[in-house]
């Protein structure tokens, strides 16, 4: 199957798809947001500078989940009072797609789940359990964060959120969860678990001077 | 479906440094963007490290400089994975108005993240961040599990930063202070580390001195350790478990071959004689028996004395005397029996009486009997047998009890280190029970591990 491949609205550079249901993504060149029409790509805002960034994982990084192998596609940070983390969009070979977030160098690949009837942010203070999936959650923290910068493929339109409420919760045997509230009304969930940098098997990772 | 696009080259990551807004002196960051807050070592100002031009966020005077054991900057290989140590707190707690710190050193590596040292009286810890919550346990809060382990809870206390120099991922403020639990299960330690919004759990595993001297190839000796801490690993290891697991098998040993030689030595009569004793007969009534010869190898000899006796009794003095070497072995033996009819049949005594002298060397041996009775009684029929080969248990008695000597000095010695650990305990007294209770625990845990 070949590259889709357009032309920038906004500087006419070639915009890329690597994954067939991206929605957005970000002109390489111009940092022109692109989301894309039933015919061609609609510039829709313009990316500033990204924060100083420290994560190991950049668009192109490959990796394995278990014995299935991804590439990282896009990402979104997210700043926080305590700081910024990462969640990098991942396709895997056999088109489904996950994230991989890096926060502080604690990675965690997880995935959308289709599960209704989610509690409202103010019923899941820190300590409150949750069952999902047949495992027991309970809240670790609960952060308020907005977009501070997105970088390529997306499944879907993100680029001007106000603050946003997430919660996370983890499990007694290293699952993650987190409740994203970017909607309100319809909160979205996304499971997963803790991975080891190693365990990974990252290729294509940037270099940090000195190491 | 997918395709590999081109392989971006981003330029590897930058090593910066800022000025300090206040003495302006040159302040590095050696985490890259980790950093949330550097303190500037000269004048000891908390920056914003994501925005140092403008951001004063405390200045704090300390009364000590606290300065870590191992300088900021320094990088060792732990566990396979090199790390830098970037930041350095002193934590104090105070429990009866005495004052406890500790060092916690930040260490940083730019693909692994976060870990941390920490070190009290000598004592060092390397500590990750949990990723699975520990299971609160049902039998209250003194006790949690985490990967099959029971930690117990060892001590609560409010942990307030004295001292900070470098950098961390986080908001660090002088003189701030969270709610800290540790768990313990030697050599590991949980601790849980609380504010409203957000409880963090840690895995702590303890490490020698002598083992950070070496990973971060320090000059000199680490300071020395100091009393036993809460999870510091029994000297001994698991040696009382091991100790008493041989016993075990040690005493069952002793145990079969005690039975198989019972079963399997050849006993055998060497001598019989059936006597009468006349107890008015006037005269010496001592006599020696014919000689008879006792086979190699050395074991012991039976002696059994048989009398027809009806409420009286005889008193017999033995003595064994080899021929050759005129060794003996003196030995009496009181026969007695009564019977009559109160409410009832009864007896007392009994017309039968053995013992068995033990290891006796071969030789040429003859008896020497002189026995005793009642004026009154009259004549008394009585035999004497010998019998050599009887397997005594006086052996099997004896090994057992000084294999139990060590068992029981180790455990002994286990017994009291766990008391010194749990001494500094805030969960009551360090009563028998709970280091026992303690020394339980710990065995359970090993078995889980296999």
């Amino acid at each position: 199957m070949t590259e889709r491949t357009s032309n920038c609205p906004n500087c006419g550079a070639p915009v890329a798809f690597r994954w067939s249901s991206s929605v957005q993504t970000v002109c390489e060149y111009c940092k022109s947001i692109l989301v894309r029409t039933d015919v061609d790509l609609k510039k829709v805002g313009q990316v500033a500078d990204l924060p100083p960034d420290a994560s190991p994982i950049q668009i192109t990084t490959e990796g394995k989940y278990g014995d299935r192998a991804f590439v990282v596609v896009g990402r979104i940070i997210y700043e926080y009072e305590q700081g910024n983390w990462n969640e990098w969009h991942i396709v895997f070979n056999d088109g489904k797609d996950g994230w991989l977030s890096d926060a502080q160098d604690e990675y965690v690949i997880s995935f959308q789940q289709d599960i209704g009837n989610l509690p409202p942010p103010d019923k899941a203070p820190v300590g409150t359990q949750f069952e999902w999936k047949k495992i027991r959650f309970a809240v670790t923290s609960r952060t308020n964060a907005h977009y501070a910068g997105v970088e390529g493929e997306l499944p879907f339109e993100y680029w001007d959120k106000e603050d946003v409420i997430f919660i996370d919760l983890r499990s007694e045997q290293g699952d993650f969860a987190t409740l994203d509230y970017s909607e309100p009304e319809k909160p979205a969930l996304y499971i997963g678990k803790a991975v080891d940098f190693d365990d990974l098997r990252l290729t294509n990772v940037r270099k940090f001077e000195g190491w | 479906m997918l395709e590999s696009g081109p392989k971006k080259q981003i330029p590897a990551v930058s090593v910066r440094s800022l000025n300090c807004p206040n003495c302006g002196a040159t302040v590095t960051l050696r985490s890259f963007g980790q950093a949330i807050n550097v303190v500037c070592s000269g004048c000891h100002s908390i920056l914003d490290a994501q925005n140092p031009q403008v951001q004063v966020l405390q200045q704090f005077k300390v009364k000590m400089k606290w300065d870590p054991l191992i300088p900021l900057g320094s990088r060792g290989k732990l566990r396979g994975t090199m790390w830098e140590v970037i930041g350095f707190q002193r934590r104090e707690i105070e429990v009866d108005d005495v004052t406890y710190g500790w060092g916690e050193y930040l260490l940083f590596n730019p693909y692994q993240g976060f870990r941390y040292l920490t070190e009290y009286d000598g004592h060092w810890n390397y500590v990750s961040p949990l990723r699975s919550l520990p299971e609160a346990r049902s039998t209250g809060l003194n006790t949690v599990r985490y990967l099959n382990e029971t930690y117990k809870r060892f001590q609560t206390a409010n942990a307030k930063t004295a001292y900070v120099i470098g950098e961390f991922p986080w908001q660090v403020r002088f003189g701030e202070t969270y709610q800290v639990t540790d768990y313990v299960c030697p050599p590991r330690v949980l601790s849980s580390e609380g504010s409203e919004k957000e409880v963090t759990w840690s895995l702590g595993e303890y490490m020698s001195g002598k083992d950070i001297w070496k990973a971060f190839s320090l000059p000199g000796a680490p300071p020395p350790a100091v009393g036993v801490y809460e999870n510091q690993p029994s000297p001994l290891g698991d040696t009382p478990k091991k100790i008493w697991r041989y016993w075990f098998f040690l005493f069952l040993a002793a145990l079969v071959l005690q039975v198989y030689n019972s079963v399997t030595s050849p006993e055998q009569a060497v001598f019989t004689h059936s006597y009468t004793f006349d107890t008015q007969a006037t005269g010496e009534p001592s006599f020696v028996t014919e000689e008879f010869y006792l086979k190699s190898p050395d074991s012991p000899v039976k002696v059994e004395t048989q009398a027809d006796l009806n409420n009286n009794w005889i008193y017999l003095n033995y003595a064994l005397i080899n021929v050759d070497t005129g060794q003996a072995w003196d030995f009496s033996r009181e026969v007695s029996y009564y019977s009559g009819y109160d409410d009832g049949a009864w007896s007392e005594g009994d017309r039968n009486d053995s013992v068995t002298l033990p290891a006796v060397p071969s030789g040429r041996y003859y008896l020497r009997v002189e026995p005793e009775g009642d004026k009154n009684t009259g004549a008394i029929n009585y035999s004497v047998k010998l019998t050599r080969g009887v397997p005594t248990p006086i052996w099997f008695v004896i090994a057992c009890g000084l294999l139990l000597v060590p068992a029981i000095m180790l455990s002994w010695r286990s017994i009291s280190f766990e008391h010194r650990r749990w001494e500094e305990s805030d969960s009551g007294q360090p009563g028998v029970a709970s280091v026992l209770s303690s020394l339980v625990h710990q065995s359970s845990g090993d078995k889980n591990d296999s």
